[in-house]
């Protein structure tokens, strides 16, 4: 004869071990999960890289003061913003190259961030024949150029070597980017009076500005 | 009306008896603008000095050149204090200056780099915006400019011209050059033609001071 609190403790035992089995067989089906969900998110197929482009960079010469006219092939992203900083990343980049015609430190990473506007002529003017949604989509552009501070610190200091860096700037977007007829420039975000002490840039540089010259394949 | 007509048209004979006084000589005024100073270093050259300091040495070599031929020289700084851009501007716009010159220096490029505002040339105006006053001046500034690169390259000197957006110079109502030195490349020997070079120096000074003999010659005649 079996007594009582035994038969108790062997109920109460037994549904313990149901219980815990349960979580257990619960929290494997939440790992399981967990693991289906993280090969969800693992790369399936390779990145889309933007297709190689021919972009004409303005590229400036201290020897002569001349801008000329470079082809070069790069990856073009189809986002406007991006395409502009992308064609100056790869101007500065050739000025931070040893061999360079203009050195200047920094390189591509001194182009933070490029901003695309309506031109304010445009945008002042909301009695003009078009509506404004399609001035915005075919009309001029401001291009406001984001540079870094290090950049700035670091250029070489001269009026020549300076307007030489901002009309390269300028005449690279607008040979790009047609659209863009005005180029104004913030450095870390904030206006600066000057790029090292010499070329204004509190004032808007107009893309015209820059000098037509010859091109020329690298 | 009749006899009203007639004694204007008398008045307005010159009289033989007495020969008309020789017009007053036209005053002819030079700013030279030192670059920089105090604070504002500008550049540092290669031998380690300072932009602000060559420009000063620079400005006053000029003086004492244009002086010794007759020239009245004014200078926007003779020490080393800080003067900004717009005081420079308003001290050339007070005087009237028939030229304004604004010295730099730079180790970048090579030979004499001049500069004329980027401003697009415009007629004068009876109120001038401070930012853009430069621009009745654009052509004046761009004949002066030719006559300091007529009479540097004489002196066998590489120049640079171009056009460039400078604070200082495109709030100036005068006809204004900014004058750029670079060290000269093709001097023949490393230790000649650099920015620490005096000989290098007065020849930049002298080829400067005879184009502003001549501007000054062009500025006379009737």
């Amino acid at each position: 004869m079996i007594p009582r609190y035994q038969k108790i403790l062997f109920a109460v035992l037994l549904l313990g071990s149901l219980v815990m089995g349960l979580v257990l067989w619960q929290l494997r089906e939440r790992a399981h999960q967990r693991l289906i969900a993280g090969q969800d998110l693992a790369p399936t197929s390779a990145p889309e890289v933007a297709p190689a482009e021919p972009a004409t960079l303005m590229v400036a010469s201290d020897s002569d003061g001349s801008l000329l006219a470079q082809l070069h092939s790069l990856p073009l992203p189809a986002d406007s913003g991006a395409r502009a900083r992308a064609v100056l990343a790869k101007l500065l980049d050739l000025y931070a190259a040893s061999d360079s015609s203009h050195p200047v430190p920094g390189g591509g990473s001194a182009v933070l961030q490029v901003f695309l506007l309506p031109a304010p002529a445009v945008a002042a003017n909301p009695h003009a024949a078009s509506p404004p949604q399609e001035q915005s989509q075919t009309g001029p552009l401001l291009a406001v150029v984001n540079l870094s501070g290090s950049f700035a610190a670091g250029h070489p200091s001269g009026i020549e070597t300076e307007m030489l860096t901002v009309l390269s700037i300028c005449g690279t977007l607008h040979a790009n980017l047609p659209r863009v007829t005005e180029v104004r420039f913030l450095v870390d975000g904030q206006p600066r009076s000057t790029l090292a002490g010499h070329a204004d840039l509190t004032r808007t540089y107009l893309t015209g500005d820059a000098p037509a010259s010859q091109g020329a394949q690298p | 009306m009749a006899g009203a007509f007639a004694l204007i048209v008398v008045s307005t004979q010159p009289s033989f008896a007495q020969p008309a006084p020789p017009a007053p000589q036209a005053r002819f005024v030079v700013v030279l603008d030192a670059a920089h100073g105090g604070d504002d270093t500008g550049g540092r050259l290669a031998n380690g000095e300072l932009e602000k300091t060559l420009t000063l040495a620079l400005s006053v070599r000029l003086r004492s050149l244009l002086q010794a031929r007759g020239i009245q020289v004014v200078v926007t700084r003779d020490a080393d204090g800080t003067v900004e851009p717009d005081q420079r501007a308003e001290f050339a716009n007070h005087l009237q200056a028939q030229a304004c010159l604004s010295l730099h220096a730079t180790e970048s490029g090579s030979g004499v780099h001049l500069f004329t505002s980027s401003l697009a040339p415009a007629a004068s105006a009876r109120l001038a915006a401070w930012k853009t006053a430069q621009s009745a001046w654009i052509t004046r500034s761009l004949a002066l400019a030719g006559a300091l690169n007529s009479a540097l390259q004489q002196a066998g000197m590489n120049v640079t011209l171009g056009r460039a957006s400078l604070p200082t110079i495109d709030s100036m109502t005068c006809p204004a050059v900014a004058i750029e030195i670079a060290p000269d490349l093709n001097a023949g020997h490393p230790a000649l033609g650099g920015l620490d070079d005096p000989q290098y120096q007065a020849r930049v000074a002298a080829a400067v001071a005879a184009a502003l003999v001549e501007w000054r010659a062009e500025a006379r005649q009737p």
